[in-house]
């Protein structure tokens, strides 16, 4: 019983799936103009008709900073600012393909380096002025401009140069690329097209950075997307109403979105949005914990609880793997010694039992994982990659060779020892805030234990363990996860090259300091300029068979994708990408005539 | 009589409390870091001796739990698997108080498992983890009780005796801490200290700042009685007479403080096994996987934990027949000390 809505709700996204390819293959309903109105040509939505009206209340991790683009650096920005702006290519966070967003058609030249792009025709920003190809030029000279800061910035540098925009006509956008770049059309996604009438002012006075508050006034600001602001209180809540200049329409002709209005709750404790959800302030809830979710689905009450299947979060052990020199403790020295031996990790990697972890941390809604890419990315994950079941007997063998031993205790406990006689003792970080990983790593200690190491957990804050990890690099080992915002390999290029901020073992570092390391840089770095999906797919296979063979990450578990909803909202299919429930914000509706949650 | 008899109540129910505790790896069935993965979150088992058809079996016997399907914390009882008890068996092996190896248990289930509190997010043994929990626990209540005691007694004995600026100085340091805001000052401790703290250095780290943040209320209690007995006629009598300072205060003074000191060790241990558990609840306490019982609390910050699993609330049951036998010993003691016992002495050495 318990598992039905889920197996209700996936069914239903593989119906969408389905839907949304013969959309593409027959692309004209996608592409075409609708001929009701001359001047504007909508993107039809195939899907469930909604009623127009109503408004969704949904709980955010905490308060945005900033519903500027150009400054938004946190996921609850990140949030609000995908349901408020739009972009010219967008991709489609069920099929995980790219579909015409503003650009209602595109072709890439056949060397890869000129991307042509035909803007819809009668699009309007949300405070009603008009935009075209204009608008697209500024936004790029924006991104592309050094004094910006734009978090952008770096995505449009192709080839060590930036991408050149140039204007054909009002509708028609071209972009020069030095190099042809892997990822394709994908790039466009999420960059939004900004409004030149309101930012051509202050990005003139560089002020730029200093826009986009939330207590700015609703008419100083405007965008592209389903939603626009309307009143913001600040440490409780933001109220979006619906953009009615919105390029969006249902397969009847009715304007999206059809929600009046969209309600954030700012509810910063995961337990807290449970209770909110399940005393009904709002209306659905995303980035469920397990046990939250079991919780849920114990007690269904007015509500579907739904399990989208495996996500694209990693969650990985991994060594401090730094080149630290004169500065690390002889402590340190020494123990970096084991985590430099590939078959000491191999052999961590052997004694952890992950099939425990998906068990007893996800109570089975999860995936045990060998490598980054994880089940659902379903384009990019690699099938040939080995998934050796646990074997403390392979883990004790791969110890001996490497020069461990043994010595037994009287009371019976054998301690592992390195060639020098001395025990093998090390601690793990984990995020304190996390009862996740703070569980993987207990389960990880009683693990290795089994192998005589003696392991402590160290749980700390997220941000000083973070500080510890990029910064001072005083750790031994550590629990982290992290959740790609795209299936695309792009999307985790600052883990795979050694120079990138995220290469956590040992990040960036001037020259790859291993072969192995030299050799993924080289792996992605071509994978990126080569042209069909099939080379490029070989090669990141390759890649990924690398960090399996060095295990410089020792890849533990994914979750699956929990979320749940009312069961009087519409159109609910939550997706393996973020943003998980909110993607098709514009096509949400509400069943009954009543307001679904009081403020 | 009838005070005598009270004491004696209460000092023999704590007495049994803690040779359970102090015995936990006899009381307990199994090793409490063990980890029995298949079995997470199992409820209790329940104890019968009727079974389904009504016959009385003279052995206790628990019915077997089975994971209902597709599901993962959700067990039903399997009435055609019972699962008999049996007394004093060998098992895991542990340290019988933390020095004789011993491999006897009160109670197991040959090479089947018993949960008879439920087990935990591991499948570990609730009841285990209970009883060896309570040894982290009352050990710092008791030693952290005994060394704030013993600073607060000496602090208090100088101040009071000595007074002048002796007093003064004391005095206002115990006053600077009593203001100290002890909390923060932990979380401030912790983050100085290096990254990972073996259990042991965690349990003394525990019991060294429990015990300096509290000493300055019991100092200000013993200062009080030495400042009130140092004035009496015995103790003047006695310092005419040639007595030394170390005399008047080992013979005369002293003595008079033994008996709040007793009071207060009786009211300060709980406290101390409650700031114990409130430090281990916030994570600054012996680290995972040694139990104690605000580690076992810990748990509870989870929401899904707190409304799904009622059997991770009992480590928060334990303390309360200690907390009761502690604060019955201390009013029992309290009665005791004859509060006229001062004057009377002093009006006999006056006859």
């Amino acid at each position: 019983m318990r598992n039905c809505p889920a197996t209700v709700a996936r069914c239903r996204i593989l119906f969408r799936l389905f839907l949304s390819f013969s959309a593409l293959i027959s692309s004209p309903a996608f592409a075409r103009a609708q001929q009701n109105n001359s001047r504007e040509e909508l993107l039809v939505l195939p899907g469930e008709i909604g009623r127009p009206g109503g408004r969704l209340v949904v709980s955010l991790r905490g308060e945005p900073k900033t519903l500027n683009p150009l400054i938004a650096a946190d996921a609850r920005s990140r949030e609000v600012i995908a349901v408020m702006q739009a972009d010219l290519i967008h991709i489609n966070r069920a099929t995980q393909l790219t579909e015409p967003a503003l650009a209602k058609s595109w072709n890439i030249s056949p060397d890869g380096l000129t991307y042509t792009l035909v803007l819809r025709k009668g699009l309007k920003f949300s405070d009603g002025q008009p935009m075209d190809a204009d608008d697209v030029l500024f936004s790029f000279r924006v991104y592309l401009d050094e004094n910006t800061h734009a978090p952008q910035r770096d995505l449009l540098i192709v080839g060590g140069k930036p991408v050149a925009v140039r204007k054909i006509d009002a509708q028609t956008v071209v972009f020069q690329l030095a190099k042809p770049y892997g990822v394709g059309e994908r790039l466009f996604d999420g960059l939004a097209i900004l409004p030149r009438h309101l930012f051509e002012k202050p990005f003139q006075e560089g002020k730029l950075g200093q826009i986009g508050s939330l207590n700015a006034a609703a008419n100083q600001w405007a965008g592209l997307g389903p939603f626009r602001l309307k009143e913001y209180v600040a440490g409780q809540r933001l109220v979006l109403e619906r953009n009615p200049y919105y390029w969006k329409s249902d397969a009847k002709n009715n304007r999206l979105p059809y929600l009046d209005e969209l309600v954030f709750l700012f509810v910063p404790n995961a337990d807290a949005q449970v209770l909110k959800f399940q005393s009904g302030e709002t209306d659905m809830i995303s980035q469920l914990g397990a046990e939250n979710f079991s919780v849920l689905s114990r007690q269904q009450n007015g509500y579907t609880v739904a399990d989208a299947g495996p996500g694209l979060e990693y969650n990985f052990l991994f060594f401090n793997l730094n080149d630290l020199g004169e500065k690390a403790s002889a402590d340190l020295q020494r123990k970096q010694k084991w985590f430099r031996e590939v078959k000491f990790r191999q052999a961590v990697s052997a004694a952890a039992d992950r099939e425990a972890i998906v068990r007893l941390v996800y109570q089975g809604r999860g995936t045990p994982l060998w490598g980054l890419v994880t089940p659902g990315n379903k384009r990019w994950n690699d099938a040939n990659l080995p998934h050796p079941s646990r074997s403390l007997d392979r883990a004790r063998a791969l110890l001996k060779e490497a020069g461990f031993s043994w010595t037994t205790a009287p009371n019976g406990e054998s301690t592992l020892q390195d060639s020098d006689g001395k025990p093998v003792e090390f601690s793990i970080l984990t995020s304190s805030t996390n009862a996740d990983r703070s569980k993987m790593a207990a389960l990880l200690q009683d693990d290795l234990k089994q192998l005589g190491m003696r392991v402590q957990v160290v749980p700390m804050e997220f941000r000083s363990l973070l500080d510890r990890v990029t910064q001072s690099k005083e750790y031994d080992a550590c629990i982290m996860g992290v959740a790609s915002y795209d299936a695309d390999p792009n999307s985790d290029i600052n883990v795979w090259l050694s120079s990138g901020g995220t290469h956590l073992w040992n990040p960036s570092q001037p020259h790859p300091s291993t072969p192995w390391e030299a050799e993924i840089d080289r792996l992605i770095e071509d994978q990126m300029s080569a042209r069909t999906f099939d080379q490029r797919k070989k090669l990141y296979d390759r890649a990924q068979e690398i960090l399996a063979e060095y295990q410089p990450m020792i890849f533990l578990a994914s979750p699956d994708i929990l979320a749940g909803a009312k069961n009087s909202v519409g159109n609910f299919h939550p997706a393996v990408l973020e943003p998980y429930v909110l993607w098709n914000v514009e096509q949400l509706y509400l069943k009954s005539g009543r307001e679904n949650a009081a403020l | 009589m009838i005070r005598r008899r009270k004491l004696a109540i209460w000092l023999l129910v704590l007495g049994a409390l803690h040779a359970i505790v102090i015995c936990a790896g006899f009381f307990a069935p199994y090793d409490p870091v063990e980890q029995d993965r298949k079995n997470p979150y199992m409820p209790p088992m329940r104890l019968h001796l009727l079974d389904t058809q009504k016959h009385l079996h003279l052995r206790p016997f628990v019915y077997v739990f089975q994971l209902r399907p597709g599901s993962f914390d959700q067990y039903v009882e399997d009435p055609t698997q019972p699962r008999p008890l049996h007394f004093f068996v060998a098992g895991a092996p542990y340290r019988l108080s933390g020095f004789l190896p011993a491999r006897l248990h009160l109670f197991g289930a040959g090479n089947d498992r018993i949960y008879l509190l439920g087990t935990d997010a591991f499948g570990r043994d609730q009841l285990s983890r209970l009883l060896f929990g309570g040894q982290v626990s009352l050990l710092a209540g008791l030693l952290g009780a005994g060394f704030t005691l013993l600073i607060g007694w000496c602090i208090g004995a100088v101040a009071g005796y000595f007074g002048g600026w002796r007093d003064d100085v004391l005095m206002r340091l115990a006053e600077l801490f009593l203001a100290l805001p002890w909390l923060y000052l932990l979380f401030a401790i912790r983050a100085f200290l290096p990254l990972s703290v073996n259990p042991l250095h965690a349990f003394f780290l525990i019991v060294a700042v429990i015990a300096a943040v509290g000493w300055a209320r019991p100092a200000r209690l013993v200062r009080g009685i030495v400042l009130s007995a140092k004035e009496r006629d015995f103790v003047r009598a006695a310092r005419g007479f040639g007595a030394s300072n170390f005399y008047l205060l080992r013979r005369h003074i002293l003595p008079e403080t033994f008996s709040v000191l007793l009071t207060q060790a009786a009211i300060l241990i709980p406290h101390y096994v409650l700031a114990e558990m409130t430090l281990s609840f916030l994570g600054l306490g012996v680290p995972e996987p040694v139990p104690s019982w605000g580690n076992l609390l810990s748990n509870l910050q989870q929401y899904s934990v707190l409304v799904s699993y009622w059997w991770m609330y009992l480590p928060a049951l334990a303390m309360v027949p200690f907390f009761l036998g502690y604060l019955g010993l201390a009013s029992a003691l309290q009665e005791r000390a004859d509060p006229y016992k001062i004057e009377r002495r002093s009006l006999g050495s006056l006859a």
